[in-house]
């Protein structure tokens, strides 16, 4: 019945006026993305290969720099696998039952989103910081926590903790109860109908929050600001030693470090484009 | 009725538990902190802090940057997702991914990476200069990052909007005579408004708190280029952890509004979307 109608009244095709209107708006789209996103990819790249390759390669062995990936690699390799176990138990405690309160649970879960990152490590000096609530008693304890590893582990865990679980609540409560119930009715326990039945149903979700999160936990800024104390070749992790590169008018090191950051991200977005040709699309 | 529906699925108690306890131990603990330190200040001295100069200076910039660039944000990300959903382009499916792009860059990279093209040699501010816009440190450029860094959520709340948008009533409309604006106005917008007040509404909470893009490309002036979340900064780094705690709860509190208001949002949507199908 479709293919009866005339092609000329649909709106937008076909017309003079819809082809202006077409190209109208692929231009304007394409113009903001070029100059507020593009422009500023391509200049990350520009700048940290504007001394040649070589000045470039030889950013990272700065011992400070070379320090400052440790302690990145570190902190998203003790976040990350943590709010990966929080946001399986989530998951599964959300989605395959029905209780009283979840969807406050589920509001509670994503808070972090909503908060500033300035203000998810405030919390953590008001606590742990010298003249934070356990402030004396830490230092009587020759326990530190703000300006050392632990501040910072605590504030990336902070803002990165509703990833993992917002990725896998939709994707679980989508595909439903009914072959875990079956494996269950038929004998199987419980861990070995999570890891038969319901971990490769979930993989490619799970796979793109564990990523996100990844993306998140290396690059966040503000949070770890506040909790680190900048101390060079100690607590500087890698935005924060762009930042501290950059004052300093070491462009190309700053920018060397940062095309690393960036090329994290496409790796991301690439991972979200092969998750979601799967056929889950997430948020 | 009971706590929860009884299920043949084991580890509920196990899930549940560990849920509640590690959400409790690294998120509502360490929020009551705020909340408290906050409230061991008398009123006239919470006061004195958030009604500063230089404070209402930083809530001026915030709040109105953040407005602003939910604004352009809400023009632009409405083109850009009409363009995704409607139209076929070579590279259209790679402009898709490319939006979530400002979500996966670290703020500090988009901060470094904008001031460097918008300052006066950069690749687009100098032919800014010549006309006298100056971008890099000015409350313009504090704008042009909150807009970059909230971009995906305007494009990403309308779009599922949009391919909603029933075709069938924009043909009939179109067949009956309507001009193209007056379509616009009396079909598509009212189906993707809630969606459009829902994307500005995040847009706007994501562009408050943000503080990594911004610091680069703002100059951080007292009064003039310095927002909230510099100011807490600034407040922290003295030692002045009262201080600090009362704009934070100023924050927080509007992160509450926020949400609150994006709940209403989200039922008004839902409500409209059932009355449609009636």
């Amino acid at each position: 019945m479709a293919a009866a109608r005339p092609d000329r009244v649909r709106p937008g095709h076909n017309t003079w006026s819809g082809a202006l209107v077409r190209w109208l708006f692929i231009g304007v789209s394409l113009s903001f993305l070029a100059a507020l996103l593009l422009a500023p990819l391509a200049t990350v790249f520009a700048m940290a290969l504007a001394r040649g390759v070589e000045a470039c390669l030889a950013s990272f062995a700065d011992p400070d720099t070379a320090a400052a990936i440790r302690l990145t690699l570190t902190t998203a390799a003790v976040v990350v696998p943590a709010n990966t176990l929080f946001g399986l138990a989530a998951a599964w405690a959300i989605a395959k039952f029905e209780f009283r309160g979840k969807s406050v649970l589920i509001t509670l879960i994503d808070l972090p989103l909503a908060i500033s990152p300035v203000i998810s490590g405030m919390v953590f000096v008001l606590l742990f910081g010298l003249h934070g609530w356990f402030g004396l008693w830490l230092r009587a304890h020759n326990i530190s926590i703000i300006f050392a590893l632990p501040g910072i582990l605590l504030a990336t865990m902070f803002v990165t903790f509703p990833y993992v679980a917002r990725e896998l609540i939709p994707l679980m409560q989508q595909l439903g109860n009914d072959e875990e119930e079956a494996a269950i009715t038929l004998g199987a326990g419980g861990w070995m109908t999570f890891l038969r039945v319901t971990l490769p149903k979930i993989r490619w979700g799970l796979l793109y929050g564990v990523i996100l999160c990844n993306a998140r936990a290396m690059g966040e800024f503000g949070a770890v600001s506040v909790v680190s104390g900048h101390i060079r070749g100690l607590t500087n992790t890698m935005p924060l030693d762009i930042e501290i590169l950059y004052n300093e008018y070491n462009f190309v090191g700053a920018f060397a470090v940062a095309s690393l950051l960036t090329l994290l991200a496409a790796l991301t977005l690439v991972v979200k484009s092969l998750v979601e040709r799967t056929g889950y699309r997430g948020r | 009725m009971s706590f929860r529906k009884p299920s043949v699925l084991p580890g509920f108690g196990l899930t549940f538990g560990f849920t509640t306890f590690f959400l409790s131990v690294m998120v509502l603990l360490p929020l009551a902190a705020l909340v408290l330190a906050a409230a061991s200040m008398h009123w006239s001295e919470f006061l004195r802090v958030v009604s500063s100069p230089r404070a209402l200076g930083s809530f001026r910039l915030s709040f109105g940057a953040s407005a602003l660039a939910a604004s352009i944000n809400a023009v632009f990300g409405f083109i850009l997702a009409w363009t995704l959903v409607r139209y076929e382009f070579p590279g259209r499916k790679l402009v898709d991914a490319l939006i979530d792009m400002p979500f996966a860059l670290p703020t500090a990279v988009s901060g470094i990476a904008l001031t460097t093209v918008f300052a006066r040699h950069g690749w687009i501010g100098r032919y800014l200069e010549p006309l006298g816009i100056e971008v890099a440190y000015t409350w313009l450029g504090v704008t042009l990052a909150l807009t970059l860094i909230s971009m995906p959520f305007a494009v990403r709340s309308l779009q599922p909007a949009l391919l909603e948008v029933q075709r069938e009533l924009e043909e009939a409309a179109e067949t009956l005579g309507a001009g193209r604006f007056y379509t616009f106005r009396r079909i598509i917008l009212p189906t993707v408004l809630p969606s459009l007040l829902t994307g500005f509404t995040l847009c706007f909470a994501r562009a408050v708190g943000e503080y990594g893009s911004v610091i680069f490309i703002s100059g951080n002036l007292p009064m003039k280029t310095e927002i909230t979340p510099l100011l807490i900064v600034i407040h922290l780094e003295q030692f002045d952890y009262r201080g600090a705690a009362a704009l934070g709860v100023v924050m927080l509190l509007l992160s509450f509004v926020v949400l609150f208001t994006l709940n209403l949002l989200q039922a008004w949507g839902r409500r409209r979307q059932l009355r449609a199908a009636h």
